[in-house]
């Protein structure tokens, strides 16, 4: 007979024990970290360009722009004012996953920082069940796609605390519908905490910039991920 | 196509325990995925075969259950099991809900072959008649 050995553990587990020690460094140094995902497209760059702009004299900000090729983001974010910005090039994987993260990390001095933006790869699946060792993470939804994505990406909305609905300068110009969205993304998640930004135009920034602002001062980001 | 990244993890989760069991072989993985866990089962098995091959795991197979997603209601507190990707509750239809399965990406059991029917066993020498 063959036999079966019962081992209950976790696939990801390697990745979660390094996630762990990333959070647990960062909260020794206080550093709030975000992990910021969406589709490709919907203004992850952008979002990110304009807060630096608005918040980079104020508040001590580093991020970690990753992409499957080029170091394009990363050098967007530069112009835009980041002192401490770093690329992670994934050489085609489609998520970041802890140990790149650690890599990164290991080459920054973020001794200083208050706020740890980790840009991941455009991507609303693989991603999600890969933790960074962030506080939370925020999703970005842009009116250029669909309104029902909430309930086709469920996975990812779930494990997100914020979400962001981007672009909505270009309400109107498509079937895009922000209560339809709104009301998708709150039956997947009713904890979602939704800002409507548009990152050309400025439109609904100054709350998104109000929020970061407070979520510093306050300094005690609540782990919301769900696993 | 995350499925090879959680295909290598599976691979290297089973070599230590092998090799922390000493075990001689490995023919089966039994895993418990979750309906919310963004895994494809014939990805992930293409996957693993792939980096089985040629290696101490060559020929081991996945045994893939899935498991539905579980909520218990915060309100009324029904707990439910659904394969529908829903977080209303089904009794009272309140959207505050606990989430108490679905993510799941578990090694639940490996399985090593029966001794008796292995090439190792096939080649032992028989037992000397007296």
């Amino acid at each position: 007979m063959a036999e079966k050995i019962e081992v209950k553990k976790k696939v990801l587990s390697e990745n979660d024990r390094l996630a762990a020690d990333i959070r647990t460094s960062l909260k020794e140094r206080e550093i709030v970290a975000l992990n910021f995902v969406s589709s490709p497209g919907s203004g992850k760059t952008s979002l990110l360009e304009r807060t630096l702009e608005a918040l980079g004299s104020e508040l001590r900000i580093a991020m970690i722009a990753g992409d499957v090729q080029t170091e394009n983001d990363a050098d967007r974010l530069v112009r835009a004012g980041g002192e401490r910005v770093k690329p992670l090039v994934t050489g085609g994987s489609c998520h970041l996953d802890a140990r790149m993260i650690t890599g990164v990390l290991s080459d920054m001095d973020i001794e200083d920082v208050e706020l740890l933006i980790i840009e991941n790869v455009g991507n609303l699946v693989c991603p999600s069940g890969f933790d960074l060792g962030e506080d939370m993470k925020v999703v970005l939804i842009s009116t250029t796609e669909g309104d029902d994505k909430p309930l086709k990406y469920p996975a990812m909305f779930r494990r997100s605390s914020v979400m962001v609905i981007n672009k909505v300068d270009l309400l109107g110009t498509s079937d895009f519908d922000v209560e339809t969205v709104r009301r998708n993304a709150l039956s997947i998640n009713p904890d979602l905490k939704i800002f409507e930004v548009s990152c050309r135009s400025g439109f609904g920034l100054d709350a998104w910039y109000a929020w970061l602002r407070e979520l510093v001062s306050e300094r005690t980001p609540a782990a919301l991920v769900e696993s | 196509m995350h499925e090879l990244a959680i295909a290598q993890s599976i691979f290297d989760t089973v070599i230590r325990e092998k090799r922390a069991r000493d075990l001689d072989a490995v023919d089966k993985v039994g895993l418990r995925i979750g309906v919310l866990s963004d895994v494809l089962p014939d990805a992930l098995t293409f996957s693993f075969d792939v980096i089985c091959q040629d290696s101490e795991l060559g020929g081991c197979r996945l045994d893939i259950e899935s498991v539905p997603l579980t909520l218990t209601c915060n309100k009324c507190g029904l707990s439910s099991t659904t394969d529908q990707v829903t977080f209303l509750c089904p009794s009272c239809g309140d959207p505050s809900v606990r989430v108490d399965g679905g993510f799941e990406l578990d090694i639940a059991y490996i399985e090593v072959p029966d001794p008796l029917s292995t090439d190792a066993a096939l080649q032992r020498p028989a037992p000397a008649e007296s």
